[in-house]
């Protein structure tokens, strides 16, 4: 990429530069500065005022004495905090895994040069339209368990269908699986769509001449050729489990119990309504830590590759 | 090849079509269920939802729940519906993406046409925020807009989406201008065109899809938002969601279904209108934001 440099070019025969070059030259960066300096103060500067706040005694307001790791300890020893840790490892796993599977499933489907795809396309990506709080109340209702789901299988005839997993301590984790799920893998979908679309029709007719069935052509040399959707789905993915919070709240309100305790939501109610604004820091820098473990990396990656 | 065998296979071919095409249509019902289910049972009656079936067309369709939903519902101490909160997130929307495009036009012009040493850093850095867990700020912005009064406003609210929209305002210009052609802003440079002028007059004119793109991906974004709104606003300077939060998890008085999704598709319409008129855009921002470059 060639770069622009501000040269003077009509104005050579004066000894130095003349205010208004010097002021052309540094426009550009006074235009971008308040953008810059904002995310500086607001995005760096405050992660940097929780990381303090999590090495402090901060209870219901903030405290500035530094205390050591003391909060960490206290958050390593809530049973609240490993259930988070688990329930974020069951939805993590299942999210991702059922959003790849599924919108890679239907992605393949859809590339089969189906008459009716401009129909089909927005009806699996429309729930990522709709906001998490509209998708947790929408399932909230269809899962109740009194009128929901298991009214119509009753109604059908099905008497012993049974589901409860909204209030179900073991189960109510999965409801936000499915939820999520539902809301993110057409999404997936349309990634996986403009990556099969974007694989050159040779290869696959050199395979077929060759007379590779449909099934190997797909195991073998297609869905290889995706491994770069594979990534940037999984990096979404993972990120958006991480931060997941509102579909909880709206679905089921962290409960039954604590039964859907995620880390976002353990940082809110230990932050804003347990007055442990200490310990609501230190799982909120541990969460920046996942992030940035994830994102880092591949933004590095990404970012490189391009300059090349 | 011989001729029996070309038939079997042509045969087979249409089974797998078959095939293809049914599964195709249970996913997209499947996908579909949930947005049937909540807009029917906004338009039955409490009677009908309890005596009824989830599944069943409304025998007697009425919007009463839609007219109680906007203007009557109870949330919180008041009772005035969700109308307001409604124009709360308008009020707020607007403005916020109005100036987060702007500044991200700038943005990304800057950053690909009067490239500077370390423009790299500051991109890099720029979008890194984008994807922080908003938790890893909540607690200090609390108190800085508590400190300037902004707490519980929407003027503090358009702050914090404009702060925290940045960042992918200025990806998305900036990868749309990469592609731009460098020889058209030198040549204006050397016919004397100044930095404004050239942002105005030949930049600006050709970004009308990324333009749009940006203002869907921010309204989308920004109308959908949650965690800011309930953890910067309460009681009726509250946006659409937490309030529509608010009614469907408030135990108080007779749980009225059909009012709660009725809430629920006025706080839907909005981005599935924007959705509906301008999926193509949508798809694209979606897109823009995941897969960089």
């Amino acid at each position: 990429m060639t770069t622009i440099e501000p040269v003077p070019v009509v104005e050579q025969r004066r000894s130095g530069p003349s205010f208004a070059d010097r002021l052309r030259g540094t426009l550009p960066k006074i235009v971008l500065a308040p953008s810059f300096a904002i995310i500086l103060v607001f995005v760096y500067g405050f992660i940097l005022w929780t990381v303090y706040l999590s090495f402090t005694r901060s209870r219901i307001l903030p405290v500035y004495d530094l205390v050591g790791l003391d909060a960490y300890y206290r958050l390593w020893s809530q049973p609240n905090w490993y259930m988070a840790m688990k329930n974020l490892a069951i939805f993590g796993v299942l999210y991702i895994g059922l959003c790849i599977a599924i919108g890679l499933f239907i992605a393949i489907l859809m590339d089969q040069r189906i008459r009716a795809e401009g129909v089909l396309r927005p009806i699996f990506l429309y729930p990522m339209a709709l906001s998490f709080v509209v998708t947790g109340t929408a399932w909230k209702w269809f899962l109740n368990p009194g009128l929901g789901l298991e009214k119509t299988m009753h109604n059908l005839g099905w008497e012993s269908f049974k589901f409860d997993w909204l209030v179900n301590t073991d189960m109510a984790i999965y409801t936000v699986v499915i939820a999520g799920v539902w809301q993110a893998s057409g999404f997936v979908m349309a990634m996986f769509l403009a990556g099969l679309r974007g694989i050159d029709g040779e290869i696959i007719k050199a395979a077929q001449i060759d007379g590779a069935p449909t099934v190997s052509i797909y195991r073998r040399i297609i869905i290889p050729l995706l491994r770069p959707v594979f990534l940037s789905a999984f990096i979404v993915l993972a990120h958006m489990a991480i931060k997941s919070y509102d579909l909880v709240i709206a679905l089921t309100g962290g409960g039954p119990g604590n039964a859907t305790e995620l880390p976002s939501t353990f940082m809110y109610s230990y932050t804003f309504t347990r007055s442990q604004m200490a310990v609501g820091s230190a799982s909120a820098v541990m969460m920046l830590m996942g992030i940035t473990a994830i994102i880092v990396p591949y933004l590095y990656s990404e970012l490189r590759e391009k300059h090349q | 090849m011989s001729a029996a065998q070309e038939t079997v296979s042509a045969g087979s071919a249409n089974t797998a079509r078959y095939v293809i095409y049914a599964c195709l249509i249970i996913l997209a019902l499947l996908y579909l269920l949930p947005l049937y289910v909540m807009i029917t049972t906004s338009l039955k009656s409490l009677d009908e939802i309890r005596a009824g079936d989830m599944l069943a067309l409304p025998r007697d369709p009425s919007t009463a729940a839609w007219v109680k939903a906007w203007g009557e519902a109870c949330i919180g101490v008041t009772c005035g519906g969700i109308k307001g909160y409604f124009w709360n997130s308008i009020r707020m929307v607007v403005p916020a993406v109005v100036i987060s495009t702007l500044l991200g036009a700038l943005n990304g012009y800057v950053l690909t046409k009067w490239r500077f040493p370390g423009h790299k850093l500051v991109f890099g850095m720029m979008l890194f925020a984008c994807f922080i867990p908003f938790q890893a700020v909540l607690i200090p912005m609390a108190r800085v807009l508590g400190t300037f009064g902004l707490a519980n406003s929407t003027a503090g609210l358009v702050f914090v989406h404009v702060v925290y929209g940045l960042g992918f305002t200025t990806l998305f210009f900036r990868n749309y201008y990469e592609a731009f052609p460098d020889e058209l802003v030198k040549a204006a440079m050397i016919d004397g065109a100044g930095f404004f002028r050239i942002f105005w007059r030949i930049l600006l004119p050709s970004s009308g899809p990324i333009i749009v793109v940006t203002i869907i991906y921010q309204f989308t974004n920004i109308w959908n938002d949650f965690l800011f709104g309930v953890s910067f606003s309460s009681g009726e300077a509250s946006p659409m969601t937490v309030a529509l939060n608010n009614l469907v998890s408030s135990s108080t008085g007779v749980k009225e279904y059909n009012v709660d999704m009725a809430a629920a598709v006025f706080a839907a319409l909005p981005t599935l209108f924007v959705y509906v008129v301008a999926g193509r855009y949508f798809v694209r921002g979606l897109m823009a934001g995941a897969v960089k470059g």
